[in-house]
């Protein structure tokens, strides 16, 4: 670190990158919380275990090797080989993969985009609890988490990457690259896992399996609310002058960039990340008619729907498409509930897919035309980039995958749990013990009591 | 001798770059690495094949339907 200013710059970006790491762990605190409220008591240590060893599972595939995928694929294999020159610090026994005082950003740049790994799998977690095995999540996790969606981000939101290029794709804040992605895998996934046993009556009909436990629900998505904030800081670049991102640029004036090393601002992201809450939140509200789950639920869809474009919408903008996304998500999930029988125990699919797809989709509309980089020669957003982006997300890299995997796993007979489990279930089998203790226990006092009590006169 | 390849501080740090100890091993490391994450895959999945087996034979009905009733 050579002077002054250079210094203060790198501390305050590795400070700053550190802070939305800590932030965005509330999302999967978040993500543990809601999905243990929605499953039944029967399933709790079983759900909980399930999304918490994600955590473990995508960091160590993570290091090994999905952080140098995104160094290494931009161009790959479409458009250009693998970018050894990029990559090869990322490399996981390169020395920058360490305690190294000449490279003080790359853990925490690391960190921020585990982060968003681990919400690609914790979304895919929440649609098949209390019938999936945890080994056969748990490969998901690694592939969703560590392969599949770091691809798109490499593909789509990196400076370099060709999607960005030649499409003019333009995702600022993630609703295809982590939303759309994840809700298209995990649609993969459920489409051959099956519903929980009693999901459809005998004639088709869905049935409502409501939480057991309403406040952790809501104690959840607050949770992943206040950690959103982490993951919008995350995807941004808090200060960089024009000569370092040696683009279009011109003047001396420092900017926050997108990661694109676009400028925008955190005002203007804060602006619109409040906004689109309040316009899914207020939209689902309506089209919901009071339901607490779509309403809280409605609020993240609503900024999702907005994400991809709130580098730059204007608030009123970033409200109204947050409502809008809401109505069509919320029609969808029970349009595709009912028409292919599909049990998406949270909604995750319609929450993070729809309106991921939507939001890309909508934000090709409203930013046509509009510069996709700093850098000279690439597209401008337009509508048909944005589509054909959105069909990679959720169908290619996200659907295809997830599909093919859990066809794999129900073939070897790996994926699901037998039904005397899943009846009895989960933590009943596996916690048997603790619940027979107990009930001894609990019976055993009760006769030391019944024999210590003094008969009434 | 340092694991570290520093014995004190009494140098420029502009000239200072990874200090973790064995410096070298990196790829072995990541061997080890992994073979621990791949070898607690195979672990986990005999575990519970195992388990899902036994317990599918374990339930008591009249316990089972107490379970469902506790929703």
């Amino acid at each position: 670190m050579d002077g002054n200013l250079n210094a203060l710059t790198t501390v305050f970006t590795e400070f700053y990158y550190w802070v939305t790491v800590v932030f965005m762990f509330l999302i999967h605190v978040g993500f543990c919380m809601y999905e243990v409220g929605a499953s039944r008591r029967r399933n709790h240590m079983h759900t909980l275990m399930k999304n918490v060893m994600v955590i473990p599972l995508v960091t160590v595939t993570f290091f090994f090797f999905g952080w140098w995928i995104y160094w290494a694929f931009p161009m790959f294999p479409f458009f250009g080989g693998l970018d050894h020159d990029m990559a090869s610090a990322n490399l996981p026994w390169s020395e920058n993969m360490g305690t190294n005082l000449s490279d003080r950003i790359t853990g925490v740049f690391w960190a921020a985009f585990l982060l968003f790994s681990w919400t690609a799998a914790s979304i895919v977690s929440g649609s098949v609890i209390e019938r999936i095995r945890s080994s056969a999540l748990w490969v998901h996790a690694v592939l969703i988490g560590s392969v599949w969606w770091i691809i798109d981000a490499a593909w789509g939101w990196h400076y370099g990457g060709w999607m960005v290029q030649y499409l003019g794709y333009h995702d600022a804040y993630a609703s295809g690259v982590i939303h759309a992605i994840a809700g298209g895998y995990a649609l993969g996934v459920i489409m051959v896992l099956g519903p929980r046993i009693g999901k459809f009556a005998a004639n088709g009909t869905p049935r409502d399996i409501p939480p057991h436990n309403p406040w952790m629900l809501t104690i959840g998505i607050f949770l992943i609310y206040t950690g959103f904030w982490g993951f919008y800081a995350a995807c941004n670049v808090p200060a960089i002058s024009p000569e370092v991102i040696d683009g279009q640029i011109t003047g001396t004036t420092w900017t926050a960039t997108n990661i694109y090393l676009a400028p925008t601002s955190l005002s203007g992201i804060t602006f619109n990340f409040l906004m689109s809450l309040s316009g899914g939140l207020m939209a689902a509200y309506v089209v919901s008619k009071g339901d607490a789950f779509w309403t809280f639920s409605g609020g993240l869809a609503g900024i999702i729907t907005a994400s991809a474009g709130n580098d730059l919408y204007h608030p009123i903008q970033a409200m109204l498409i947050g409502a809008v996304g809401v109505v069509v998500v919320y029609k969808l999930h029970y349009w595709v509930e009912r028409r292919f029988k599909l049990d998406d125990a949270v909604g995750a699919v319609a929450v993070h897919g729809y309106s991921g797809v939507l939001g890309l989709i909508i934000a090709g509309f409203v930013l046509w035309g509009a510069p996709s980089s700093p850098y000279e020669g690439y597209a401008t957003i337009n509508p048909v980039g944005q589509t054909i982006g959105a069909v990679i997300m959720f169908f290619v890299l996200g659907w295809l995958p997830g599909w093919a995997v859990a066809k794999m796993q129900a073939a070897a007979g790996v994926l699901r749990i037998p039904e005397e489990v899943e009846l009895q279930g989960l933590d009943y089998a596996e916690h048997h013990a603790y619940e027979d203790a107990k009930t001894d226990i609990i019976e055993a006092d009760k006769a030391h009591l019944a024999s210590r009590a003094t008969p009434a006169e | 001798m340092s694991t570290i390849g520093y014995e004190n501080w009494a140098v420029d740090l502009a000239e200072v770059g990874a200090v973790y100890p064995f410096q070298g091993w990196e790829i072995p490391m990541t061997i080890a690495g992994v073979i621990f994450w791949l070898a607690w895959h195979r672990i986990q999945f005999v575990r519970e094949g195992e388990h899902l087996e036994k317990a599918r034979k374990m339930g008591d009905p009249d316990k089972i339907a107490k379970h469902l009733e506790r929703y």
